[in-house]
């Protein structure tokens, strides 16, 4: 019950910060906000010794029995690791928040966004039913979307959450696809179950597009090549969501999922090239580009890029263990997963300190672009401190917890040797060493751009008063600070109580948990990896200091081609084609668009009827039409005709009352009074609605339509009249399925109502009426923006700065 | 020029009051009887519709100042809300619980849980229907 409880906290929290806004009009909303994500980290951690000795936390909560859909949360080891991340990131970018955020901006908003980001990405990681998870997969995109466009008066803001969005909904929406050709599979939407079965999914036809498709959602969330294009765009957003959102936490949710399939997927040679090659590309392309950003966000962001293909490539090694290659060891395999979710928590550790230190430069200065920054180390000792530990950390020195995650992944790179698979033993190891150069070269542009030399420039900073920020915004840094050294020294802490957990829940199938976690040592002797990392601070260092000189190669052809330019380009193309088409069919002539409605039914309903076409009419049960009946059919008849040939618009309306109200009367001498009392009301609004829109309606003009429109309108009235009498002779003759009656004929035993009209509503078919009720509610919000709306369009003056 | 609408006033007045109240019995009789939630609503509508028909908008307003669309949205929670209450004591999603209540004045009296639920579908149909037809009717005037 704990954990449904954990993802629950958030969003009510969410629920009430608005409320809460109103009466607390200042930055103490963020102090009132801070309780949620901590508590639920103390919460989280005091599960860490249950989980460390292999127990597992299961609860569902049972939803829909029919649909098997299921509110079921897993806690495990690997869950555990994102959770930890998830709320004690979110204590820190909160307390951050609190200092970096002025009073002016609409702080209740901004955390009740935060919030309701926190509870989907806790329910991401909890959820073991997969359509459950991937509604809370798109509840981050939607969250991720608001806040990025926090400042939605600036139009980049809008653009870059639009871009996001569009990104990573696509992926989600094929990742829905995947989860649905599993269920297909497996005949279940229980991650755990589906692993179960793994060994019986190779073979099934389904088995690979549903393995890409659950990729696509991973990559794109992930930004993983070629789909990194949002990330960079989506620093729009306040500091601390980028150092909270993108890179912390939602942007590992697609690695999540990736280790989370290991085990189902594992076994398939595309999985690995797929997995390992995308995340080598990723990291290659985003540590390439981050050397030429001048914005030190955007280099932050490409770094991230780089450092989630990274992992990415871990993991992608990481699932060579579950490959069916006789003889070697597998422990080398596994250690690149070991080291991958490594590598997840000392990212976060060091790239949440550096999004955070460069918030505080650009709050402090007003600027991040390293062409005018320069010399800060003397005006912001200990943030020029937190800096060079996480930049320090991030390049893969020591004594930082990069270096030490950063080592497994170059061994990891060379463990591949072993694999007898074409195409990996040369390119793995050599791209992972060139990036980890251009990672190198990147850092050290953070550090010492930002902080030292240009001399000349420091006058210039002692006039704008440059200095540490306020205690209170150095807490958060200098907490994750301490973290990337702690880790250094006690890396092991973290393997045997987070670590090994989590490896276990990737590979359930090792029945030795402890041989799937190595003893992390900060010297490991001379072996090949140390000799790499000497390579790279070498010839880092070299390119660092003649940066000026190669520089220029990223105006040459392939360096210079940014993927952005693809989706301008579809985003052009599919807007203009999408408005092309709708204009050709939305007419706004009532009469085209009962064409199409009709239309379709005909075609449906025939294709359905011919597939049953069992023309046996049964009218011996029928009951005796009385002369009522037939007197009220005649005169229903009679208006509707009469409608064809009238010549003023107020008699047609008043036939069509006639009309209704002689349904009514049917209604009531068939015995149905909640259907005649509904009618009658209906009618009566209806009416209301003529009567206001009367006087505005253009002459009542005879049409002469063109011979064909004749003929097809013919058509469709005679054809729909026809369908709907057959399927009601029909209905009565044939039984296809068990007759439902006798649920309506127990009504009163099984809901405890009377009334058979509203059990089925209230009661045996509630989830239809919960369903209509949002439909019409949307309908009626329709109306109310299309109308409002149109008074405003000319109206938006501040809307594009 | 003015229409004098004295009768459709002084007759609005009171007739408002017999259609509210036949709403509210709809609604509550639904158990049973005819009625429920969409017909009560809808009434219950009709009588709005008719004071604002009679007076005019800003008049109604000072006396029923509610934001229909908010009504409208506090159905749709209502009803969302009160169908997943059962989960949380172990049943399934819109299970309707009922039992029996010795309340004072109207003796031992069953209550079910679905009244919630249909007072959502109500307020929701109230609450659009109102909406829809102010937002036409501010716009055409």
């Amino acid at each position: 019950m704990m954990i449904p409880i954990l993802i629950l906290v958030p969003f009510l929290a969410s629920l009430f910060v608005p409320f809460l806004y109103t009466y607390v009009r200042s930055k103490k909303i963020g102090w009132m906000v801070l309780p949620v994500p901590l508590i639920l980290f103390v919460i989280l951690s005091f599960q860490i010794p249950k989980l460390a000795s292999g127990e597992n936390l299961f609860y569902t909560i049972r939803w829909l029995n029919a649909a098997d859909i299921h509110f079921t949360t897993h806690l495990d080891g690997l869950s555990m690791i994102l959770g930890l991340l998830i709320t004690g990131m979110g204590t820190l970018v909160v307390m951050y928040s609190i200092y970096y955020l002025s009073e002016r901006e609409a702080l209740g908003r901004f955390y009740m966004y935060l919030l309701l980001f926190m509870g989907s990405m806790l329910g991401v990681v909890f959820s073991d039913n997969v359509l459950v998870l991937y509604v809370f997969w798109e509840l981050t995109s939607v969250s991720s979307f608001l806040l990025i466009a926090f400042w939605h008066q600036r139009k980049n803001s809008r653009a870059g959450a639009k871009k996001a969005m569009l990104i990573t909904v696509t992926g989600g929406i094929g990742m829905l696809v995947g989860f649905l050709m599993l269920h297909q599979m497996t005949g279940t939407y229980s991650i755990q179950e589906m692993i179960g079965m793994a060994e019986m999914l190779s073979t099934n036809e389904l088995f690979i597009p549903a393995m890409l498709l659950i990729l696509l959602g991973a990559f794109t969330k992930s930004a993983q090549f070629p789909f990194h294009i949002w990330l960079p765009d989506a620093m729009e957003a306040p500091t601390p969501v980028s150092a909270y959102l993108h890179s912390a936490t939602m942007v590992k949710a697609g690695i999540y999922l990736v280790a989370r399939f290991i085990p189902v997927f594992g076994e398939s040679e595309i999985w690995f090239y797929s997995v390992t090659f995308v995340g080598l590309l990723t990291l290659l392309w985003g540590s390439f580009n981050a050397v030429r950003q001048n914005d030190l966000k955007a280099l932050l962001a490409y770094s991230t890029i780089s450092q989630l293909g990274l992992i990415m490539s871990l993991l992608g090694i990481g699932s060579a263990a579950m490959l069916d290659i006789p003889g070697s060891d597998k422990t080398i395999y596994t250690a690149a997963a070991f080291a991958g979710l490594f590598h997840l928590i000392n990212h976060s550790t060091f790239k949440g300190a550096l999004f955070m230190i460069i918030g505080i430069v650009d709050h402090e200065l007003g600027t991040r672009d390293i062409r005018k920054l320069g010399g800060l180390a003397v005006f912001m000792p200990i943030t020029f401190t937190i800096a060079l530990a996480g930049s320090f950390s991030m390049a893969g020195l020591p004594p930082f917890n990069g270096f030490l995650s950063k080592e497994l992944f170059l061994e990891a790179s060379l463990a591949v040797q072993h694999l007898a698979l074409p195409g990996v033993h040369i390119w793995i190891p050599i791209v992972a060493w060139v990036a980890s150069v251009f990672t190198f070269v990147y850092c050290m542009i953070i550090v010492f751009q930002t902080f030292f030399g240009r001399q000349q420039q420091q006058p210039a900073w002692v006039d704008r008063g440059a200095h540490d920020p306020r205690p209170g915004m150095l807490v958060a840094p200098f907490i994750l600070g301490g973290l990337i050294v702690g880790l250094f020294f006690f890396p092991n802490v973290l393997g045997k109580w987070i670590l090994k957990p989590a490896m276990a829940a990737i590979y359930p199938s090792f029945v030795n948990p402890e041989s799937l976690v190595p003893h992390i040592a900060a010297w490991h002797g001379l072996n090949p990896a140390l000799w790499m990392t000497i390579g790279i601070i070498l010839i880092g260092t070299i390119l660092y200091i003649f940066l000026r000189q190669w520089r220029r190669i990223y105006t040459i052809a392939p360096f210079s081609w940014k993927i952005d330019n693809i989706y301008a380009l579809l985003l052009i193309q599919l807007e203009g084609n999408s408005y092309h088409l709708t204009n050709k069919y939305m007419t706004g002539h009532l009469h085209r668009y009962f064409t199409y409605i009709l239309l379709f039914f005909i075609a449906m309903m025939g294709i359905a009827l011919s597939f049953v076409w069992r023309l046996a009419f049964d009218f011996s049960e029928d009951s005796v039409v009385t002369v009522n009946e037939y007197i009220l059919v005649m005169v229903m008849m009679s208006a509707a005709l009469a409608i064809l040939f009238v010549n003023s618009r107020l008699i047609a309306i008043l036939l069509n009352g006639v009309l209704g109200f002689t349904v009514a009367f049917l209604f009531v001498v068939l015995r149905a009074p909640d259907l005649a009392l509904t009618q009658i009301v209906v009618e009566t609004v209806t009416t209301v609605l003529f009567l206001l829109t009367f006087r505005f309606m253009p002459d009542w003009k005879k049409e002469r339509p063109r011979r064909s429109v004749k003929i097809l309108n013919a058509f469709i009235a005679v054809a729909s009249g026809l369908i709907v009498i057959i399927t009601a002779l029909m209905v009565q003759g044939n039984r296809l399925f068990d007759p439902i009656s006798e649920y309506f004929e127990d009504a009163k035993t099984l809901t405890g109502g009377g009334n058979i009209v509203n059990a089925i509503l209230g009661d045996f078919r509630a989830f239809d009426t919960m369903l209509e009720i949002v439909v019409l509610l949307i309908g009626g919000l329709g109306v109310y923006v299309l109308i409002k709306l149109k008074h405003k369009k000319d109206g938006d003056g501040n809307e594009n700065q | 020029m003015k229409i004098n609408d004295v009768i459709l006033r002084t007759v609005t007045k009171i007739v408002v009051f017999i259609i509210l109240t036949f709403g509210v019995e709809l609604f509550i009789s639904g158990h049973n009887d005819p009625g429920g939630g969409f017909s009560g609503g809808l009434v219950l509508a009709s009588a709005l519709l008719l004071l604002y028909m009679t007076y005019d908008i800003e008049t109604v307003h000072k006396g029923i100042p509610f934001d229909f669309k908010k009504i409208a949205g506090l159905g749709v929670f209502l009803a969302v809300a009160s169908s997943a209450v059962p989960m949380l004591f172990n049943n399934q999603f819109l299970n309707q619980a009922k039992g029996d209540f010795a309340l004072p004045v109207f003796g031992v009296t069953e209550l079910s849980m679905v009244l919630l639920f249909e007072a959502g579908v109500a307020l929701t149909v109230v609450g659009v229907v109102v909406t829809i037809l102010l937002t036409i009717s501010e716009d055409v005037s």
